[in-house]
């Protein structure tokens, strides 16, 4: 038997499609808030527990995260690269094609747009340097997948395993390339040289949101339209379902399963540059923000579809950056943050599923 | 580079390497039985660093390491609890339950290291070794493999009696069945559900263990995210393994030895970047799949929930 078919089988069991009625949004957004509210409470006796008012914690959280025009922008600004690691991650799943080597072409892609930028600042204008950096960026994610790509289409390498391997060594390569290569001289830590805050992705409507979010977003839905409304996305999602029967309906797989290999992974390149040249301005040694654990998740409770990514996504960015301002507020590790994804990731699924076996329960 | 090849340099890669592979070798373990049984276990990060925590806390607090060793498979089987009742019994997406567990985990004991010992951080004494008359004499071979702590030699001791449970009782082939065809098992009358629980509990035990030693004897004391991605390494030791306990075992050792090579080289005056070598165990991996271009040959049901009377 082969083992696609499989995966296929367990995302296409997962993009099984709701049934949407009049009252679908109060129902979604009780089946949201619902397990969110519950999640707070759970980690809110914890909170207690080690000696912390949780309703202060949440407040800190909530105000530093969403109602601060700071925080806000902060939260969205975030949602850039995460968007478009999203809209990767659903391109590939949606295809049955496991990419779980997000980090390593996260951060290769990073290093490289990193490395790039400032050194071409010299020869072209600030415009140009960007794309440039984006584009290389891309293409290193895309290159990065390449052999977990090529793999799997002609040898039928499970693909779980490569990217896993893939991206253990990017993210080790990473590291030897801010350490040997793109070492800034200037600088005691082990860093890439710094894109002056002048050269970066520009900034929208006068706040510190930069033109990353808009790639993020443009990304995710063009995603989204391309894979519900197009051939193409209609030809991915067969080779998804089944490759077996896609490959006798006469359908190029190994040629469509390098596709999307090199989509999610150019995507997700991208997502690195964007951190790089819209954030973080340069590549620590050692930097790793581990956005593949976080993301693959909330795709998943997305039922990965577009559209709804972007809202998860909304709420990961506002707990984190609200928990990293609560951090040094209220003196709970960043890490807390942590153990409240898991809860609302966690309680979401267990809700989703017993509202889906309640309807399937009254269809028959 | 003339320290290469003599004694002190292969004895310290050696036994760096059953260090740095026994926690590998109880992951890989733990989570082949889970993937023979049709559950992608990727909760399994989080299971080892439960077992760690636990397994730490109690051998500091109590002083005794075999203590510290039973509370870090306690600390693993209960990790493995929620998986078990979400995706096994329930059918929960498997993947999402994983990551999610693997990453409260993390959260949770790092908080908990931070409360605890973040200001203290105490440690545990070197374990006693138990050396094995004139095997632990032997150069080389001795010092890493005969003159360990007794559970590395229980741990060495469960490749064979796994490989026995796999093939030669009717639980391996219940396991075995859970996960190829599911409904044929379950129409023989042998509960699918229950054979997978065992088999999600055991990884939890496996990893908590694999922690625990990873923790008490590797490192002796407890860091958060101490594991570094050893989980997710059992996760492919298993699924390169093609469900052959003594593969998990040769994987285990290769991905331990790379990890050691580091401080061997160090003890031979070669100043190799740490980064680089961390890549080798996965350059090796990529190079062993292109150049035979293995399949995994993995269960037909993985990753699937069983629902009796679907399909």
């Amino acid at each position: 038997m082969n083992t696609g078919e499989a995966d296929g089988n367990v995302i296409a069991a997962v993009d099984a499609p709701t049934a949407e009625d009049g009252s679908g949004v109060i129902h979604i957004l009780l089946l949201t808030v619902g397990p969110i509210v519950l999640a707070l409470v759970i980690s809110g006796a914890l909170l207690l527990i080690l000696g912390v008012n949780p309703l202060t914690y949440y407040a800190v959280v909530l105000e530093r995260g969403l109602f601060t025009s700071l925080g806000l922008e902060q939260s969205i600004t975030r949602m850039g690269p995460l968007l478009l690691v999203a809209a990767g991650l659903i391109v590939a799943f949606r295809a049955g094609i496991w990419n779980l080597g997000v980090d390593g072409q996260f951060l290769l892609g990073a290093v490289l747009a990193a490395a790039s930028a400032p050194a071409l600042a010299h020869a072209l204008p600030p415009a140009l340097v960007l794309l440039a950096s984006a584009i290389l960026a891309a293409i290193v994610g895309v290159v990065w997948s390449l052999l977990p790509a090529l793999l799997r289409a002609y040898h039928g390498v499970n693909e779980i395993i490569t990217t896993l391997m893939m991206t253990f060594l990017g993210t080790s390569l990473a590291n030897v390339l801010v350490k040997l290569m793109f070492l800034d001289p200037a600088t005691t830590v082990p860093q890439t040289r710094t894109l002056p805050v002048d050269d970066r992705l520009p900034r929208l409507f006068g706040t510190t949101i930069n033109a990353g979010l808009l790639i993020g977003l443009l990304a995710i839905v063009g995603v989204q339209i391309m894979m519900a409304h197009t051939a193409f996305g209609l030809k991915l999602r067969t080779v998804g379902a089944n490759p077996v029967a896609a490959a006798h309906a006469g359908l190029p797989v190994a040629w469509l399963t390098v596709l999307v290999f090199a989509l999610s992974a150019g995507l997700i390149g991208l997502a690195g540059a964007v951190e790089v040249l819209g954030i973080q301005g340069n590549v620590r040694a050692d930097w790793n923000p581990a956005y593949g654990l976080a993301v693959i998740p909330l795709v998943f409770l997305a039922r990965l579809n577009g559209y709804a990514a972007i809202a998860f996504v909304f709420l990961f960015s506002v707990l984190s950056i609200g928990g990293e301002s609560a951090a040094r507020r209220v003196g709970v590790p960043t890490f807390f943050t942590l153990v409240l994804i898991a809860l609302i990731m966690i309680i979401l699924a267990t809700v989703e599923y017993a509202d889906q076996r309640a309807r399937a329960g009254r269809a028959s | 580079m003339e320290g290469l090849l003599q004694v002190p340099f292969l004895t310290a890669l050696l036994a760096g390497a059953v260090t740095a592979g026994i926690p590998l070798l109880l992951a890989g373990l733990g989570e082949q039985m889970s993937e023979k049984a049709g559950v992608l276990n990727v909760g399994i990060e989080g299971m080892m660093l439960g077992g760690a925590y636990a397994g730490f806390l109690t051998a500091i607090s109590s002083g005794s390491i075999w203590l510290g060793f039973l509370a870090g498979a306690c600390g693993g089987a209960l990790v493995a609890v929620p998986m078990v009742i979400l995706c096994v019994q329930r059918g929960l997406n498997q993947i999402v339950i994983g990551i999610g567990l693997t990453l409260g985990l993390e959260g949770l004991t790092a908080i908990l290291h931070h409360v605890q010992f973040s200001r203290t951080y105490p440690r545990l004494a070197r374990v006693e070794t138990l050396p094995i008359p004139l095997l632990s004499d032997i150069p080389i071979l001795g010092p890493a493999l005969f003159d360990r702590h007794p559970f590395v030699y229980l741990a060495f001791l469960l490749v064979p009696a796994l490989a026995i449970l796999y093939r030669g009782t009717n639980f391996g082939l219940w396991l075995r069945a859970a996960g190829d065809r599911p409904a044929a098992l379950d129409v023989t009358g042998i509960d699918v559900i229950a054979t997978r629980t065992v088999a999600v509990i055991f990884t939890g035990l496996m990893a908590g263990l694999g922690g625990a030693f990873l923790a008490n004897v590797g490192a002796g004391i407890f860091v958060p995210f101490m594991t570094h991605g050893d989980g997710f390494i059992g996760v492919v030791l298993a699924m390169l393994a093609r469900g052959r306990a003594a593969s998990v075992l040769a994987g285990a050792m290769i991905f331990g030895g790379c990890l050691s090579l580091t401080t061997a080289f160090q003890i031979a005056g070669v100043n190799v970047p740490t980064d680089v070598i961390q890549m080798l165990p996965f350059a090796t991996v990529m190079v062993v799949l292109i150049v035979f271009g293995r399949q995994a040959s993995l269960p037909v049901a993985l990753g699937l929930p069983y629902v009796r009377g679907e399909r």
